[in-house]
């Protein structure tokens, strides 16, 4: 949220007035002091879970199970439940994060606070039951449980589900809206991607939504300490989380790493697997790939050229016609990085990627010789971007090309070499998002320089005829 | 030493879990049966968690929610129900009667054993001893919750506590119990993996105790459907924990698959790597080293060559051991920056960074940069080869190279050979 658009702004202004007009109908003086000290409860538990939310993506999401202690709100306040759940909401302003600028705090208080009230109004509308609420003194003396407590769970339970429900869609809703309006405008970046994909995050914010029946009936046995039992699998559900999103992005780091590793070995190709990587990416989106596949496309791309540390330098070095042994090791590439990378149960579909980057559209390439619509999707789509790469990177032999030549020569190739559709995609995407431009690179001296590209279509390898 | 290949601790606690499940049964069909509509919900309720297994890092088998619905069957105090009208128009419960600890004992088991079902029937582990251990654990807190229960009704305060007290002595005994075992399995410290037992599961076991509890006094007030209720918050806990076990399994898998790259290179023998990284496993844990250093010792040694990359020709059939202490310095250190370089693995960069360095010099090397220099001494030694006199004669070897190799690793490399061959490791 750098620099917001008109539109953004707008957006903002409608769902804050919304949520103060809401806000306006507090009757300040009706609820008694039960209302107040169960409101600062949940308020309590609401800020505690907001304050430390596990951080998705590029740190444009974040979700805690706060919603949790608003739902619990409908429940317990009775009919002033959906006020009672738009204050807990708004509460969201006030918290504890550094970083979170005035304006995203004021969205997210006012989103939450809508989101609140029409649960409650949900909830009041379909004849919810409230759930008698006890309070301390009752709690500390021990005072006896209503027998007729269980028929209220009974009547709030389908209420309840469909406020829950209605939350959850409301909130997602708006959050997203906000998305799409500030996505416009600032450059795409392929490489993040949620740690915890949508479906997920749905399913996981109703799961959690029914703590809100959990609490509101421990409610009716521990009165107010129910909020701080709660907490304790809350919290240990975030660590989880949280361990999955870092261990997550370690692991990313570590094959990044590693796949540069690689690539010392040639100066040529530095920073050539996570630039396909990249381009992958793009054409993933660009052609709407499922974000499952759109991911597993990029680390097709990370690895594609890992089994080239299977080809004698020597072979890479050479300058000049290779003899057709020489020849026949740069082709076994591709089966040697699947055989490194074969055991990496992730991978699945990114496997034939490796595999078969080198295959043409016409049947003449390599290790199969597929044809068309035989070749791998993630493979056409890896051919695509390593081919440009190779271009636009600078060789011993040549300039790098410029973005639009080689563009130009992909469409030349495409059909026979590469998938025209493929190409078409990449060329939109590379329109809109650009392209990294790189510096032309210097060899400092003690780097293994390579005279021939196997990647490079504009100078294919030159093999020696056999006389 | 005969005692010790047949797994006694397992043998023991099987044959005590199989006569207990057959007290219970005989128990039970002698008594009368209580509240069979609660044994039903929470015998499904056991088999549910049962079928959700989830495998924690280091190959733990956890089952969080059926120990947390066991521990709550085994300490429910009263169960809302329906209140109806009687013949005389007054409001009235039908009265609750909790489940003797053998009913609890044999709801437990039979839950578990549904729930274990789709497992053995997908072929997976029937995991057994993980299911053993839950059930000792819970046949204890309901004998000990048995007699204190009538103390409790009308007492929140007192009741919370005594259940949250015996929830965490049943966890802890089933912990002690796994540990038992586990260091048996791995032949490890006692000690040592009942500290990475806690290590590892303290967390989980926190949310068993806590779900249990609020399973406990949920039901008390929303009946039955609070088993239903809470069953959303669990599975997305559940999930939670099942992804983070997951992600650490792909990572160890990706980097065991990457540090491959230096045999298909021809930089080092096919299958050096894993067998170093096995090798040095098993010292580790022979001197006591606690899971966290394990594993960065487990991912050093399987990158423990990875410095190789940056030499333009494989050194002839990889032997590290031939290369001039400088070169072999440049490779380290080369190894350590590109392992340095992923922002996470600093201490593993660093135990690949001294792997050169020999034990008794002007600096001391880390333990784990150690136990790789000799594994990997050993391995270039050997070979993938379990023939016994080339073992014995490379432990001399390193034995008599004192100030190269440290010596109490020498030793615990003696004692793993000797135990397995190599390729048992």
């Amino acid at each position: 949220m750098s620099r917001l658009s008109w539109a953004t702004w707008l957006y903002i202004a409608v769902i804050v007035s919304a949520a103060a007009a809401i806000l306006a109908q507090i009757p300040f003086d009706s609820p008694g002091p039960q209302f107040w000290v169960t409101f600062a409860v949940l308020a309590l538990l609401f800020l505690v879970c907001d304050s430390s939310p596990i951080v998705l993506g590029d740190r444009q999401w974040a979700w805690s199970p706060s919603s949790a202690a608003t739902l619990a709100a409908v429940l317990l306040l009775g009919k002033n439940g959906a006020i009672g759940a738009a204050l807990v909401g708004a509460v969201a302003v006030i918290s504890v994060r550094r970083k979170l600028r005035l304006v995203e705090r004021l969205f997210n208080g006012a989103m939450y606070t809508v989101a609140g009230y029409a649960a409650g109004t949900t909830f009041l509308a379909l004849d919810g039951h409230f759930i008698p609420i006890k309070n301390l003194s009752d709690v500390l003396h021990g005072v006896q449980l209503d027998p007729t407590v269980s028929r209220c769970f009974e009547r709030a339970v389908w209420p309840f589900a469909v406020a829950a429900i209605v939350h959850v869609l409301v909130n997602h809703g708006l959050v997203w809206g906000m998305l799409l309006l500030d996505r416009r405008g600032r450059t795409s970046t392929p490489q993040a991607r949620p740690a915890w994909g949508l479906p997920l995050l749905l399913a996981s914010d109703v799961g959690f939504a029914a703590l809100g029946l959990v609490i509101s009936a421990l409610w009716v046995v521990f009165g107010p300490f129910a909020g701080a039992i709660v907490l304790v699998p809350l919290f240990v559900a975030r660590w989880a989380m949280g361990q999955f999103a870092e261990h997550q992005r370690a692991h990313d780091a570590t094959l990044r790493a590693l796949c540069q590793a690689v690539e010392t070995k040639d100066f040529y190709t530095r920073g050539h697997s996570e630039r396909v990587s990249r381009g992958a990416g793009m054409i993933a989106r660009e052609i709407g790939m499922r974000a499952d596949r759109a991911e597993a496309v990029r680390f097709a791309g990370m690895l594609h050229d890992v089994g080239k540390l299977g080809v004698p330098t020597k072979v890479l070095q050479k300058e000049g016609r290779l003899t057709e042994e020489e020849y026949a090791a740069i082709q076994l590439h591709p089966m040697r990085g699947l055989e490194i990378v074969r055991d990496i149960g992730f991978l699945n579909e990114a496997l034939t990627g490796i595999m078969h980057h080198h295959e043409r559209m016409d049947g003449r390439g390599y290790p199969m010789g597929f044809a068309g619509s035989e070749i791998p999707e993630f493979a056409r789509i890896i051919a695509v971007v390593d081919a440009f790469d190779s271009m636009t990177s600078s060789r011993a032999y040549r300039e790098a090309t410029s973005i639009p030549d080689a563009i130009a020569e992909l469409r030349k190739s495409a059909g026979a070499q590469f998938d025209p559709k493929v190409v078409d995609a990449f060329a939109a995407a590379v329109d809109r998002d650009g392209w990294p431009r790189q510096e032309p690179a210097q060899p400092r001296g003690h780097e293994i320089l390579t005279s021939q590209d196997h990647d490079d279509p504009m100078a294919p390898l030159q093999v020696v005829e056999r006389t | 030493m005969a005692w010790q290949t047949v797994d006694t601790g397992r043998l023991l606690l099987l044959s005590f879990t199989a006569s207990l499940v057959v007290v219970a049964a005989a128990g039970t069909a002698l008594a009368h049966f209580q509240a069979v509509n609660v044994a039903i919900a929470f015998g499904l309720y056991i088999g549910f968690g049962e079928l959700l297994r989830l495998v924690l890092p280091g190959g733990r088998e956890a089952a969080p929610i059926a120990m947390s619905a066991a521990l709550s069957y085994a300490m429910v105090l009263t169960i809302a129900r329906s209140p109806h009208y009687d013949a005389f128009g007054e409001l009235t419960q039908e009265p609750f009667h909790r489940a003797p600890p053998l009913q609890v004992v044999l709801v437990a088991a039979i839950g578990m054993v549904i729930g274990s079902l789709p497992h053995i029937a997908a072929g997976r582990r029937a995991g057994l001893t993980g299911m053993s251990a839950r059930l000792v654990a819970v046949a204890c807190v309901a004998f000990i919750f048995d007699p204190l229960a009538r103390h409790l009704n009308h007492r929140p305060g007192v009741a919370l506590g005594v259940i949250a007290l015996l929830a965490v002595l049943g966890w802890l005994i089933k912990t002690v119990i796994l540990a038992i075992i586990r260091a048996e399995d791995l032949r490890a410290r006692y000690s040592v993996t009942l500290s990475d037992e806690l290590r590892v599961q303290w967390r989980l076991g926190l949310a068993v105790v806590v779900s249990a509890i609020i399973t406990i006094f949920g039901a008390e007030v929303m009946g039955l459907a609070e088993l239903a209720v809470f069953a959303g918050p669990l599975l997305v806990i559940q999930f939670a924990f099942r992804r983070y076990a997951g992600i650490r399994a792909t990572y160890l898998q990706t980097v065991r698959a990457l540090a491959q790259v230096t045999e298909v290179g021809g930089y080092v023998d096919s299958g050096h790597s894993r067998r170093v990284s096995r090798l040095s496993l098993a010292i580790g844990r022979e001197l006591g080293m606690p899971e966290p250093e394990l594993l960065n010792l487990e991912y050093a040694a399987l990158m423990h060559d990875i410095g190789q990359l940056s030499l333009a020709e494989p050194i002839p059939g990889g032997a590290t051991l031939l290369v001039s202490p400088a070169d072999a310095r440049r490779i380290a250190e080369f190894g350590a920056e590109v392992i340095g370089q992923t922002g996470v693995l600093e201490t593993v960069a660093e135990l690949v960074r001294f792997q050169w360095l020999p034990a008794s010099g002007s600096m001391t090397p880390p333990l784990g940069s150690k136990v790789i220099r000799a594994a990997n001494a050993f391995d270039e030694l050997v070979g993938g080869s379990a023939d016994r006199d080339r073992t014995a004669a490379a432990i001399v070897r390193l034995k008599q190279e004192a100030s190269e190799y440290d010596p109490e690793v020498v030793a615990a490399l003696a004692t793993v050979t000797d135990r397995l061959p190599i390729t048992r490791l």
